[in-house]
């Protein structure tokens, strides 16, 4: 019988299977952040097993909350720094050099084919785009993972979903997945694998399969994961020239982290996305999606482009292009938030930052705090944001705020207009 | 091993998420005990306030999908901090289901329309709910009724509850 993706990987990771379905696996990676890490720590630190199991195995970065707002939050971002450097953990960023985790541990060329890894926050999920099987998990697994290198999963059972026909122009991998979303559900695909292909797929960048694999935690699913193609080799390239031969080599070595042929899925869905549009949630559940045109008019009080789902530089150029020479709505307050340094390099090396405040928006150093109600964009009681993010959920922003997600462009052209509208023409 | 019975807070809604459980903002307390006055705050819900709510009780029965969305610990952590160690529901989220037994605490599934006869037999009036994970019963009852009812969780499940939590477990075995 043939395998999937993740079924592939677990093969190659399983060291004990201590009951039933349940597989204990080596970890490639574990990565953290400033909010679900110093728990972690803390706890080991009470329990006498202030250890880590591989320094060059952790990564971690300070990427909620920065630079720190309060007292609590600067002890959390002290106790990771701490840490990281009494354990010699290397691929520690801290402010200035910090990003979105799930923008800035890919960027870094940390994330690969076939590889495992946990993280204390759900969007891990993120790094699937790699080929990878990558979780969000809790301290309690966090910690494990931190002292002994291990996590226990459910043997996955993975539902194909095939992305087909064409993508038309104007429309994203946001409004694809948040497509998906609205028809399986948020609890569509919970304790399963969502493995994306199909031509859809396989013409998307690799910042666009990101996007598609960090909102399948929002239908439930353990992981987003998409076959390892030319294109994951192009993007890791800087950092595996010196592995392999040639730019094929490496291709040909990704290869077997491909799904067989006969692999069995709990259920294969197809997707066609040539009729699709611009798509936003309504509601309080990321499943409550529609088209941005039924939903035109609805006035928002805040514009916020970012996050781990669309804070890469594609996204600031799709945004950039709806705001160019253009000034936002005078009814709304517009935030963008490159996820990286890179990011936001590379954003003013394209006069990117120029359009964005030269439109009237507040452009941040790169952090995620908004997205759930922290830092840098909280909402008050009663007001509405149109948000590139990843939850709608009541009070997600902020207490008594309403969220609608959607694409950068269908954003920036809700900030030019004041209330939710898509890109004209 | 924690104890798992008490007075049943009955939570009528499926998908009720982490966020709800426990907001983000207090994410930055590192004393899980500090969490306690938090639990619910944001779950918008007819007739219930967590002012009153949830200090009276130790169990929560609820539908479908419960502890969905971000993976904070945090929200097992202000359910126990709140003497909860057990919630039965119709399904939960894997990260959600995964830190309450990672935790040595309970999240027990039972079939949706079972989970709908205890909503219209015993959310009226006060009821009781003891779950024994050694004979897998959960014995349900209130001023008129009582009765039991089977459950079944992975001898997985079962080593972690007795070990006190994954970290215990995973400490001596690996």
């Amino acid at each position: 019988m043939g395998k999937t993706i993740a079924e592939k990987i677990f093969a190659s990771h399983v060291v004990d299977k201590p009951s039933g379905d349940i597989h204990v696996i080596r970890l490639d990676g574990v990565f953290c952040h400033e909010i679900t890490t110093p728990s972690a720590i803390v706890d080991l630190i009470e329990r006498g097993k202030d250890r880590v199991f591989e320094p060059e195995k952790i990564k971690a970065v300070i990427d909620h909350v920065t630079p720190a707002k309060d007292s609590k939050t600067a002890l959390q971002g002290k106790i990771l720094r701490e840490w990281s450097r009494r354990h010699k953990i290397r691929n520690f960023f801290d402010v200035g050099r910090n990003g979105v985790c799930h923008a800035l541990f890919p960027e870094k060329g940390f994330v690969r084919p076939g590889y495992t890894i946990i993280m204390g926050d759900s969007h891990t999920c993120t790094y699937g785009a790699f080929g990878a099987f990558a979780a969000g998990v809790g301290t309690t697994d966090l910690e494990v993972g931190i002292l002994k290198g291990v996590c226990a999963f459910k043997y996955p059972s993975t539902m194909r979903i095939n992305i087909t026909g064409v993508l038309p122009a104007g429309v994203f991998a946001k409004d694809v997945i948040l497509s998906v979303i609205g028809r399986i559900g948020v609890n569509g695909a919970t304790n399963q694998v969502i493995e994306f292909g199909g031509p859809v797929v396989e013409a998307m960048s690799m910042e666009a399969r990101m996007t598609l694999c960090n909102m399948a935690i929002e239908a439930g699913a353990t992981c987003g994961i998409c076959e390892p193609d030319s294109t994951t080799v192009a993007y890791l390239w800087e950092f595996i020239a010196d592995q392999y031969a040639s730019e094929s080599a490496a291709l040909d070595a990704f290869s077997v982290h491909k799904p067989d042929a006969d692999a069995r899925y709990s259920s294969v869905l197809n997707h066609d996305v040539s009729s699709l549009v611009p798509m936003a949630t309504y509601g309080y559940k990321p499943d409550e999606v529609k088209p941005v045109s039924e939903m035109d008019g609805t006035p928002v009080d805040q514009v916020y482009i970012g996050s781990c789902t669309n804070g890469r530089i594609e996204d600031l150029r799709e945004a950039a292009k709806v705001l160019k020479g253009q000034n936002i709505s005078d009814t709304v307050r517009a935030i963008v938030s490159p996820a990286t340094p890179k990011v936001y390099a590379t954003a003013l090396e394209e006069g990117l930052i120029k359009i964005f405040t030269d439109a009237g928006c507040c452009v941040t150093n790169p952090t995620c705090g908004a997205c759930l109600g922290m830092s840098n964009g909280v909402l008050a009681e009663g007001e509405v944001c149109a948000s590139t993010t990843n939850r709608n959920f009541n009070g997600r922003m902020g207490k008594g705020g309403n969220v609608h997600l959607m694409s950068p462009a269908t954003a920036a052209a809700t900030a030019i207009a004041g209330h939710i509208t898509a890109v004209r023409g | 091993m924690k104890t798992f019975n008490g007075r049943v807070l009955f939570l009528d809604r499926p998908d009720i998420n982490t966020d709800e459980i426990i907001p983000a903002k207090y994410l930055t307390e590192i004393s899980r005990e500090a969490l306690k006055p938090f639990l619910l705050e944001d779950l918008k819900l007819d007739g219930f306030d967590p002012a009153t709510d949830i200090e009276k009780n130790n169990v929560i029965i609820t539908r479908s999908n419960f502890g969905c969305g971000s993976s904070r610990e945090h929200a097992p952590w202000a359910l126990e901090a709140n003497g909860i160690n057990l919630v039965i529901a119709e399904s939960f989220a894997r990260i959600f289901r995964q830190n309450m037994f990672n935790c040595g605490m309970m999240a027990l599934e039972l079939p949706g329309d079972t989970i709908g006869r205890l909503f219209s037999q015993y959310s009226a009036e006060p009821a009781f709910a003891e779950a024994d994970p050694d004979t897998g019963t959960i014995t349900l009852s209130n001023n008129t009724q009582t009765e039991q009812i089977p459950f079944s969780i992975s001898t997985f499940d079962r080593e972690l509850i007795t070990a006190g939590g994954w970290l215990n477990y995973a400490d001596t075995k690996y």
